[in-house]
């Protein structure tokens, strides 16, 4: 317990101590809620509606997806990962470790946007802060576990920019923060529906804010929830050790079998 | 004699089609210095790494102090301390959090005093990219043997560092050697190989090609001895003198320089014709040859004839 606690509490540490890190867990979800208040609040006044969840779902989108699977490449490729591996450090903790305290940042930043919102912007607060709170963990622990497995699975940086790129962007544009769900046309919405951003909109939507669902809002919890399980279980089984990522258990594009909660969704939901 | 502490048998390493190492045999005393050396490619890094426990071997057994490296992975991280020849650390990490970190998980209290031991008490608070080279090493010794390991593994630990971190290190390394750590030293450094091991193995295309002390190792070569001298006159460098044992010789810097396979007929023979020539000796020195003599001379033997001279 005391060196999880121990290791916890440097990766914690690190998240604020490292520049890009602190950019991406905090500078740039909160310069980009700020600069979304004051800029789509005057262009479009339905914005601010699901403003609170809209940019807490992106400061998830930034820590995670460009926060996370960067520095684990990283340190695989210089070695550490072989110096952690020599002490003692199990697998499960360098996988997990960074994504929990990824969280705790998020849990900061997402009080920050929530408690910030209504004062400043007049956008409206959640109906049941409860449910608020899950969506929220859910939808982070969904997109840890993807930004840990691309972390795993990528060969290099460069390879971990595009793939991080395929969920953050597409997010952006079809996830729901933007414009609703419904504006999208049938076939996009659908697609939509493999994004973990559009299932966690949906969920903040329709069981924490007060408005209507687009398809089962407790359905994209438990989407956002396996997830997040697979993701973690793919991780953990596909880690390799090696700074060259060449010997792992299973062949990297198992890593697709974390989009089969998402695919269920869109038959079921 | 100590028992052993490293057993190697027929040990074999494969990646696909290539063959890394080729059923090499060795063992490592109890609290003995062992250096292993070999050039880029011999066989090294697989040979270590096995023992590490961070690769599988192919064939053949390893043991580290009763230990099976892949067997029994969690036993010997504790039996085990390794410094990493890149000081492999997040850059990030202070010198006080990588003690607690690593401790923490070897289940031992941290131990601070080494990082001042080592000259890393004003550092203790910066971030690790902050650090030099040498205090990065030094930082990765003082992580690898704070949980007082048996066996500790050395790569290149000395590698870019000045003269007297060396000299510290060295120190720092005959000190675990007396208190019965046995030290694995992978070097390059010849010097380093030879004044610090007890005993050395030289791997050369995927084997072992020479094992022993550096004594032993050296005086199984070629056996030429430098023999260097000066004099007052220069007597020995104005007419052709024949002395028993030389098998070349050449003029540098004031100097006469005869290489010999027979050290005391030649100096014997060089007295007498100084002193038959009436000149005053000023320097002389007998060098044997090194352990980097050697080595050259084993993995390049065509270089080694004019290499070492």
């Amino acid at each position: 317990m005391t060196a999880f606690l121990n290791h916890f509490s440097f990766e914690f540490r690190t998240g604020i101590r490292n520049k890009t890190l602190l950019l991406m867990n905090y500078l740039f979800p909160l310069g980009f809620f700020l600069m979304m208040g004051f800029i789509m609040g005057s262009i479009n006044p339905l914005f601010i509606d699901s403003m609170t969840p809209s940019m807490v779902v992106f400061a998830i989108l930034a820590a995670t997806f460009l926060g996370i699977p960067d520095p684990l490449v990283n340190a695989r490729e210089s070695g550490i990962f072989r110096s952690y591996k020599i002490n003692g450090i199990p697998s499960i903790s360098i996988l997990v470790i960074p994504a929990l305290t990824t969280i705790l940042h998020l849990v900061i930043v997402a009080v920050l946007i929530t408690v910030t919102a209504a004062p400043l912007f007049d956008a409206p607060l959640p109906v049941n802060w409860l449910i608020y709170a899950l969506v929220f963990i859910t939808m982070a622990f969904a997109c840890a576990g993807l930004s840990v497995l691309i972390g795993v699975i990528s060969a290099n940086s460069r390879i971990t920019v595009l793939w991080s790129q395929l969920f953050f962007i597409p997010s952006i544009m079809l996830g729901g923060m933007m414009f609703p769900l419904s504006m999208l046309p049938e076939i996009a919405a659908k697609f939509a529906q493999l994004l973990p951003a559009a299932h966690a909109m949906n969920a903040f939507n329709g069981l924490a804010m007060g408005y209507d669902a687009d398809f089962s809002a407790w359905g994209s919890v438990i989407v956002l929830a396996l997830t997040g399980v697979v993701a973690f279980a793919l991780a953990v089984y596909l880690f390799s050790w090696d700074s060259r990522n060449t010997t792992r258990r299973g062949h990297p594009a198992l890593a697709l079998l974390v989009l089969l909660p998402a695919i269920a969704g869109m038959f079921v939901l | 004699m100590k028992g052993s502490v490293i057993q190697v048998k027929d040990f074999r390493k494969t990646y696909g089609d290539f063959v890394a190492v080729d059923g090499i045999s060795f063992d490592v005393r109890e609290g003995e210095i062992f250096g292993l050396l070999g050039p880029n490619g011999a066989g090294k890094t697989s040979t270590l790494e096995s023992l590490e426990g961070l690769r599988e071997p192919n064939g053949g057994s390893v043991q580290v102090a009763g230990v099976d490296p892949t067997r029994e992975p969690r036993k010997l991280r504790n039996v085990i301390g390794v410094q990493l020849q890149s000081s492999a650390l997040p850059e990030s990490i202070t010198p006080n959090e990588a003690m607690r970190f690593f401790c923490a998980y070897h289940g031992v209290a941290p131990r601070f005093d080494l990082l001042d031991r080592l000259g890393l008490q004003e550092k203790r608070s910066a971030q690790f990219f902050e650090l030099s080279t040498g205090q990065q090493r030094r930082l990765a010794l003082a992580l690898a043997v704070a949980h007082d390991p048996q066996v500790l593994f050395l790569d290149e630990p000395t590698a870019g560092l000045d003269v007297a971190t060396r000299s510290e290190l060295h120190e720092m390394m005959q000190e675990l050697k007396d208190n019965g750590t046995t030290i694995i030293l992978a070097t390059h450094d010849m010097a380093e190989a030879e004044e610090m091991s007890d005993r050395v193995a030289i791997l050369l295309n995927r084997k072992i090609v020479a094992s022993g002390s550096p004594l032993e190792i050296t005086a199984t070569g070629a056996g030429l001895t430098k023999v260097s001298v000066r004099t007052q006159n220069a007597c020995l460098s104005t007419r052709a003198v024949s002395l028993p044992g030389v098998s070349q010789h050449v003029s540098k810097d004031e100097y006469e320089i005869y290489y010999s396979t027979d050290i005391g007929p030649t100096v014997a023979a060089i007295i007498t014709q100084i002193e038959s020539q009436k000149d005053t000796l000023i320097d002389l020195r007998v060098e044997r040859p090194s352990l980097e003599d050697r080595f050259l001379e084993i993995t390049r033997p065509n270089a080694a004839a004019g290499g070492s001279q």
